[in-house]
């Protein structure tokens, strides 16, 4: 490489650095906050605040127990400085918690912070047939469609209504697919979890419309602690969209949220997430820590398919996984996971086979730029009762410039010889050759680097649903700003 | 159009190019021939702008517009096109989607609106008539899995649809049979007219039967040697390159005592 080549590379990686979070700004709202720590007092005041029922206590209680027993697990390949659990907000609702007719009625302020972020709900409702449950810091302060919903028997709400409304639904599920003991994070969640949603459809119904929740964390240095719960009985069909945006903060922010889905027998269950959260500033200051466990079961004929698209938080950890449970059911995983400046990732999925004919797919495409460390860890496991079951893995990594690292820890466990397991991973730069032949073509080298990017991520941004697939692809492109390889 | 004066390039410390002169006018094809490794995908990329040459030396005047001072994308969008020897693989990027891209950030660079779907699309279609391309092809990613012939007449579609003022064709002819470099080469003289140019790098005379040059020069170890009509390309076919070559070769050695 001649020094001028070098020089200007130099330059275009400064530049990546010097990329500012573009969703940096916080929403004035009262909150209603408790004192920071965790104790068995504070999860009593949080039960107690969310007027829940006396088995819902024991549950956190128990939780709690748990927790403090536990050690925050080590053997993820990210380094940062472990946050001090007593100094968290473990509880914040804004202090009003309006009841909405309609979306005209949310708070200006609320308002104002969505159309910063491009989110016009208005526009969703009418273009996307979206119903959205927003949760603005911990408490659902508007949901929609709810009605268009009921007819069909959808129940969509946040956790908190169904744990007062759905209380049998609730008990039966919470805790069936990650159990409250299963890691360090998931114990806590289950301890001190705020809100989230809660979604059940019925038998044989096919939801209408996408499901989708705009989650925030809006009050400074408070631990956002989501809760999902999503079942699909029988023969249903659902597409459930997650996305997220954090605000600028300079403290690290705290956030262990738990998903468990369920797809009975027949049941299809499609999970995209697009996650944007506070990456940390250029020196690697600040940003969101996202631990989350998302674990789904299916059953006979089942399936679920779980889509993300990661391009924030400084650190994450998460791991969507499926358990094939009933014969003939189905898994798959569809990832893209940029890390730019200090980002650091170690993401990937389980795929454990129990049912005989079980099939799973794996596509994960990491993107690594900065100085960050993007990491692919993946299980495999096929059962000795699960005969003539498949997977299919493909990890890819791109990397961006020499001084982002990028490795990939795939775990294969075959205890049944009828099974079939394929694994193809690669990695690459994106190429001089590549950029100089889009630069001839009268495309400038940052269109030319979001063009090669989109095109190494089509296989998962196909999986999107088509308005998630284009905020995606903008998030792609902001994420890798001034990157260049 | 063209004006190449005392170009002198090379690669870190090894110079490739030692001094070169070229005009190339509107409505003009030249053909620069030469042995291997006498700088003529050099020559290409310096026009081009290939960022791992350093220009020691002498300039290039395109159109009143100092070259030299200008990025790749600037020259592209000025109408510099170059047909690449290797074309690159765009894993996961349509040939239409690319060509689309392309079209619109040189409009966008030039202040031109943005061409309509439809205009686009009917533009994509008369262009692949005229160059034999069947149905399917715009939907296949940017040269992944294309042979050899498909990449080339991939690179001169996007001549076609670009169209460009100077267009460098380097060592289009190279891996293709001879069916494929005639539909090329037919291409080529189709989208030929009075106020485009093109060069034609190769480094045989087959190709020249088929797209015939106004002015043919011989390049070797990094000069023009010897300029002359078509005839000299033949000539070059009959008698191979030793003859020029050692004429220079000494007339240079004597310069230099």
């Amino acid at each position: 490489m001649s020094e001028k080549k070098k020089q200007s590379e130099d330059e275009l990686l400064e530049k990546v650095t010097s990329t500012e979070y573009k969703y940096g700004f916080t929403t004035d709202i009262e909150s209603d906050t408790i004192p920071k720590g965790l104790s068995e007092e504070v999860v009593r005041i949080i039960s107690s605040k969310k007027n829940e029922p006396e088995w819902m206590l024991e549950y956190r209680l128990n939780a709690y127990k748990t927790w403090i027993e536990m050690e925050e697990p080590n053997w993820a390949n990210v380094n940062y400085e472990k946050p001090n659990y007593q100094d968290v907000i473990y509880y914040s609702a804004p202090k009003q918690k309006p009841v909405l007719d309609s979306l005209d009625d949310l708070d200006p302020e609320m308002k104002k912070t969505f159309d910063k972020l491009g989110i016009s709900l208005e526009e969703q409702k009418k273009l996307a047939n979206v119903a959205v449950d927003i949760v603005m810091d911990s408490v659902s302060v508007a949901t929609s469609f709810k009605e268009t919903l009921s007819e069909k028997g959808i129940i969509f709400c946040s956790i908190s209504d169904a744990i007062q409304e759905h209380p049998k639904l609730v008990k039966k599920y919470l805790g069936s697919v990650v159990p409250t003991r299963d890691n360090f994070f998931s114990a806590l969640n289950s301890a001190v979890f705020s809100d989230g949603s809660f979604c059940y459809i019925p038998k044989g119904v096919k939801c209408p419309m996408e499901l989708s929740t705009y989650f925030r964390i809006n009050e400074a240095g408070t631990g956002q602690f989501e809760r999902t719960l999503l079942i699909a009985d029988e023969g249903s069909q659902v597409s459930y969209l997650e996305g997220c945006t954090a605000p600028m903060r300079d403290e690290n922010q705290l956030h262990a949220a738990v998903v468990e889905l369920v797809a009975m027998d027949d049941a299809d269950i499609k999970y995209s997430t697009v996650q944007n959260w506070y990456p940390g500033n250029d020196e690697g200051v600040g940003g969101v820590f996202n631990f989350v466990t998302k674990r789904g079961i299916c059953y006979k004929n089942a399936k679920i398919s779980w889509t993300q698209v990661e391009t924030g938080s400084a650190v994450t950890w998460k791991y969507p996984s499926c358990i094939l449970k009933g014969d003939n059911s189905i898994g798959e995983f569809f990832s893209v996971a940029v890390t730019n400046n200090f980002q650091q990732a170690d993401t990937g999925t389980k795929m454990i086979h129990l049912g005989k004919n079980t099939k799973s797919t794996i596509i994960a495409k990491g993107i690594c730029a900065g100085k960050s460390n993007g990491n692919y860890r993946g299980l495999v496991r096929i059962s000795k009762g699960a005969a003539n079951s498949r997977n299919f893995s493909q990890c890819d990594s791109l990397l961006m410039g020499d001084k982002c690292g990028s490795h990939t820890f795939p775990y294969i466990e075959v205890k049944n010889n009828s099974s079939k397991i394929e694994h193809e991973a690669t990695t690459s730069k994106i190429g001089e050759d590549q950029l100089f032949y889009c630069n001839q073509r009268g495309i400038g080298t940052e269109e030319a680097i979001a063009l090669i990017v989109n095109g190494y991520c089509k296989d998962v941004l196909n999986q999107l649903p088509m308005e998630f697939a284009v905020e995606a692809q903008k998030l792609l492109e902001i994420s890798l700003e001034g990157s260049v390889g | 159009m063209l004006k190449v004066k005392n170009l002198k390039a090379g690669i870190e410390d090894s110079q490739i190019l030692k001094g070169i002169n070229l005009e190339v006018n509107a409505g003009e094809v030249h053909a620069i021939m030469g042995p291997n490794g006498s700088g003529k995908s050099t020559l290409a990329s310096v026009i081009a702008g290939k960022e791992e040459y350093e220009v020691v030396e002498g300039n290039i005047d395109f159109e009143g517009d100092d070259l030299l001072e200008l990025s790749p994308e600037e020259r592209a969008q000025k109408g510099v096109f170059l047909s690449f020897q290797y074309p690159v693989e765009i894993p996961g990027i349509s040939v239409s989607n690319f060509i689309k891209t392309s079209i619109s950030e040189q409009r966008k660079a030039t202040g031109m609106k943005p061409m309509t779907t439809k205009d686009l699309l009917k533009m994509m279609r008369d262009k692949m008539e005229l160059l034999n391309i069947k149905n399917g092809y715009l939907s296949r990613n940017m040269n992944e899995g294309f042979s050899g012939g498909e990449k080339k007449r991939n690179e001169i579609f996007q001549m076609a649809m670009l169209e460009p003022k100077l267009s460098i064709l380097d060592e289009t002819d190279s891996g293709l049979d001879i069916d494929a470099l005639r539909i090329v080469a037919n291409g080529v003289n189709k989208l030929k007219n009075k106020n485009n140019a093109t060069i034609v790098i190769t480094h045989y005379q087959r190709l020249l039967d088929y797209i015939v040059p106004d002015f043919v020069h011989v390049l070797h170890n990094g000069r023009i040697i010897k300029s002359g009509g078509k005839k000299l390309a033949l000539e070059l076919e009959e008698k191979g390159y030793d003859w020029i070559t050692k004429e220079a070769d000494n007339k240079w050695d004597k310069l230099k005592i």
